[in-house]
């Protein structure tokens, strides 16, 4: 039996750990994948999904744990997991667009050697394409870039189920329906059946619960790098679902400001794109905007930032602060001390005439330092001198020393430990009773929590809007993972 | 039927190149004969060699700062030991472009940026093209004194030459299945990797084979001139860069065509002459030249431009 089992295992990873710095990604998973069914994958962002699929896929070495292709565990890699006819189509188009259809397929299968590349390869998409998506009517000769955004994901998709040789034996599908019209989705979900049918296995990702609860034979829950339901699609509804990926335990309690609105909103945006709510943000408060990663809500904190400064000439007043989420590309600069990191947004404030007053300056540095303990004995140290969380803290200082009255943040504790994230936040509070409004895009849901409200992000638009008690856990999941088909 | 977008990205330098030749041909009529063509256009074979060697680099996303100094290397070389003693030659030549796969592993390796490493070897070629050639001076090998010189029958050898570079290198960077891993590679490199294939050895072959063509460029040039010196080709790193630009390539993205390469060269080699038609006087030429540039370059952008327009509706 147990033997039986072990032929039937196309992949297992077994007491995987994985850590990013302080930051835990994975703790102990175990995921095994058999022959002839398809697994579903939910979680909130942050869960571990891309992780796992990165440690399958061999693009990442696990710390801990072992990955067995096939029941062997010889090896690690990308070439060992293509070589056990491992597949992945992820989330982001990973098509080279400079090339055409045909060019593309050749880079995906390395096999496909010798004269006549081209009109073999062509075949092979084609027949693919009409398998997958009969009717597709597009043209193999072109160029990926030609392509519209659905068109080159359903390429993708037939280059990965493709087989030259061998089909494949798992394809890991990330989100594969995100660009898809629902028409085409279907389609895509029909094909995973028979694929699976003909003993073929998939992993399938997808924000999309009715997808998920009508495709997957087993549907595996991760919250927090660890699995917490692998149970069979067929014991699963919407509702179960999205109780096993919300922490209904560790439900605490904030202190929310309460009523604080009060006159005219500071900010206000039309509802996006057309639909769904309108965004207004009051005196003082701290609005958070929530949802999956990825659904417009930086977008929208940049359409924020833009409506009241210009995109050519930057406003001599700022009215808003803005504090990025990725440190390294937009957010320090890398090569400057602390201090001039932390009063690069002040220093209109800080010259007279034109030039700098530096006591001035060290005296605001020094007042943060102090304020939100920026761990370095000089302020003087370069800016990468300093761990990543404490960094971010000169970022929020960068953004609380200027006299700004609104703060925009596009989920900037990612990667923080949590010592210092409650620090922050202590700061955030005192700083909203004083006045000041935070609109928060975070992906985390103990920092929504915090918030007095939320407005709740799904493709593109906002769908709901939390205010005080509402903010739970339950509520901004149900709100963001779609319950119906595909949308 | 549709167009496809590389057939797009041809028109413009064809048609300029087109526009160039018409106007030589209408200011100096005697310019539309075998010797006048051949005169016109058999400086621009070094240029279209070198340019061909700037867009295998630049469709891996790099630079080569020092195309110009390599090429006045390889012709001192050219000038002296391959002369001298072919077997010496040979050798050096082996070894330079070694040197250059390996610059191409280090970028990659120890990501450093291209510009910064390529200029820096600049200076090494041009020290070792001063250390062989302090003077100018040397002789071409009869070899290529012959094939550079060398009169097929209705067609001058530049026009020859041209086209056969042209097609031989679209047949191996467009149509060979090394040349869509190269294009990959500049094209998404996340991507290439994923489906099992070695980066460092895709983008040590690119600049191997850059440098196989800078040296026929640099052979190319002795044949020419007859003599070398230490600073005989400085002018092609730009013109390189121009010519793949002109020829519809891009800095990024691994998007480049070999055979509108060769176009922007001929371009390139061609404006020069049409200025000197013009009565240009030689201290105005290089802007003159330039502005020929911006306005072939302001074209391509106002075509991208409304493609994507289109694209969008």
């Amino acid at each position: 039996m147990t033997a039986n089992l072990m032929k039937n295992e196309v992949v297992a990873a077994r007491g995987i750990k994985v850590a990013f710095g302080a930051v835990k990604a994975l703790d102990g998973i175990d995921l095994v994948i058999h022959a002839g069914e398809c697994v579903g994958l939910v979680g909130h962002n942050g869960a571990g999904k891309s992780t796992i699929v990165n440690v399958i896929n061999g693009g990442l070495s696990p710390q801990e744990g072992v990955v067995s292709y096939g029941g062997e565990t010889s090896g690690h890699g990308i070439a060992t997991a293509r070589a056990n006819g491992v597949r992945c189509v992820f989330q982001e188009l990973s098509l080279c667009p400079n090339l055409t259809v045909n060019e593309n397929v050749r880079i995906m299968h390395p096999d496909l050697k010798g004269w006549n590349w081209r009109s073999r390869a062509l075949e092979l998409v084609k027949k693919q394409l009409q398998d997958i998506f009969p009717g597709h009517g597009i043209d193999c000769d072109s160029t990926v870039d030609d392509l519209s955004i659905a068109e080159r994901q359903m390429v993708e998709i037939a280059i990965s189920f493709a087989g030259f040789g061998a089909p494949p034996k798992l394809v890991i599908l990330d989100e594969p329906t995100s660009s898809l019209d629902a028409g085409l989705a279907a389609q895509m979900m029909a094909y995973i059946r028979r694929f699976v049918a003909d003993g073929g296995a998939v992993l399938l990702i997808s924000h999309i619960l009715g997808e998920i609860l009508s495709t997957a034979d087993r549907i595996v829950v991760m919250k927090d790098g660890r699995v917490v339901a692998d149970r069979l699609a067929l014991e699963l509804n919407t509702r179960s679902l999205v109780e096993a990926m919300g922490n209904v335990v560790r439900e605490q309690e904030y202190l929310r400001s309460g009523a604080a609105r009060s006159g005219s909103p500071v900010l206000s945006m039309a509802p996006r794109r057309g639909r769904g709510l309108a965004f207004e943000a009051y005196r003082g408060e701290i609005v958070g905007l929530a949802g999956l990663g990825g659904h417009g809500q930086t977008e929208a904190l940049l359409d924020l930032y833009l409506s009241r400064n210009s995109n050519w000439w930057p406003a001599r007043r700022d009215e808003l602060a803005f504090v990025a989420g990725d440190r390294s590309l937009n957010g320090t600069f890398p090569l400057w001390s602390i201090l001039k990191n932390l009063s690069i947004a002040s220093l209109q404030d800080l010259s007279s005439r034109t030039f700098i007053d530096n006591p001035r300056e060290n005296r605001l540095g020094l007042g943060w330092k102090n304020r939100i303990e920026i761990r370095t004995p000089d302020l003087e140290n370069r800016i990468l001198s300093l761990s990543g969380g404490n960094q971010q803290k000169v970022l929020f200082a960068r953004a609380l020393a200027t006299t700004a009255r609104t703060v925009l943040m596009d989920d900037p504790m990612r990667g923080v430990d949590v010592g210092t994230k409650q620090e922050v936040y202590e700061i955030l509070r005192s700083e909203a009773a004083s006045g000041r409004t935070f609109i928060w895009y975070s992906t985390e849901m103990d920092e929504i929590r915090l918030c007095d409200r939320v407005y709740v992000f799904r493709e593109g638009g906002i769908v709901a809007e939390l205010a005080g008690d509402e903010v739970t856990e339950k509520n901004v999941l149900a709100a963001s993972f779609s319950a119906g088909e595909a949308a | 039927m549709k167009i496809s977008s590389g057939a797009v990205r041809l028109v413009i330098p064809a048609a300029s190149l087109a526009v160039l030749l018409a106007a030589v041909f209408y200011m100096q009529p005697r310019a539309m004969s075998y010797t006048g063509l051949n005169l016109l256009f058999n400086l621009a074979v070094p240029i279209a060699l070198a340019t061909v060697a700037q867009m295998l680099i630049m469709a891996v996303n790099d630079l080569d700062l020092s195309m110009g100094t390599f090429v006045s290397f390889c012709a001192c070389v050219t000038a002296t030991f391959l002369q001298a003693s072919p077997a010496t030659g040979i050798l050096i030549f082996l070894g330079a472009i070694a040197a250059y796969a390996a610059i191409g592993v280090i970028i990659y390796v120890r990501e450093l940026p291209a510009i910064v490493v390529t200029l820096g070897m600049s200076f090494v070629w041009g020290g070792l093209a001063v250390l062989i050639l302090p003077s100018p001076g040397g002789a071409a090998p009869g070899w290529a004194r012959w094939l550079m010189t060398s009169k097929p029958p209705f067609v001058p050898m530049a026009i020859v030459a041209s086209v056969v570079i042209a097609l031989a290198t679209h047949f191996l960077i467009m149509r060979s299945s090394f040349g869509v891993l190269i294009r990959g590679v500049g094209g998404n490199v996340r991507s290439v990797e994923r489906a099992g294939w070695s980066i460092v050895k895709v983008r040590a072959a690119a600049y191997a084979l850059a440098g196989l063509f800078a040296m026929l460029s640099g052979i190319a040039l002795v044949g020419l001139t007859t003599s070398a010196d230490a600073n005989i080709a400085l002018r092609y790193t730009l013109l390189s860069i121009a010519g793949v630009i002109l020829g519809g390539g891009e800095f990024v993205g691994g998007k480049v065509s070999p055979i509108g390469a060769v176009i922007g060269a001929l371009t390139l080699a061609l404006a020069g002459s049409f200025l000197s038609f013009m009565r240009i006087s030689p201290d105005w030429q290089i802007g003159a030249q330039g502005a020929i540039l911006i306005v072939v370059l302001a074209m391509r952008l106002f075509l991208n431009r409304l493609e994507k327009r289109e694209k969008s509706r």
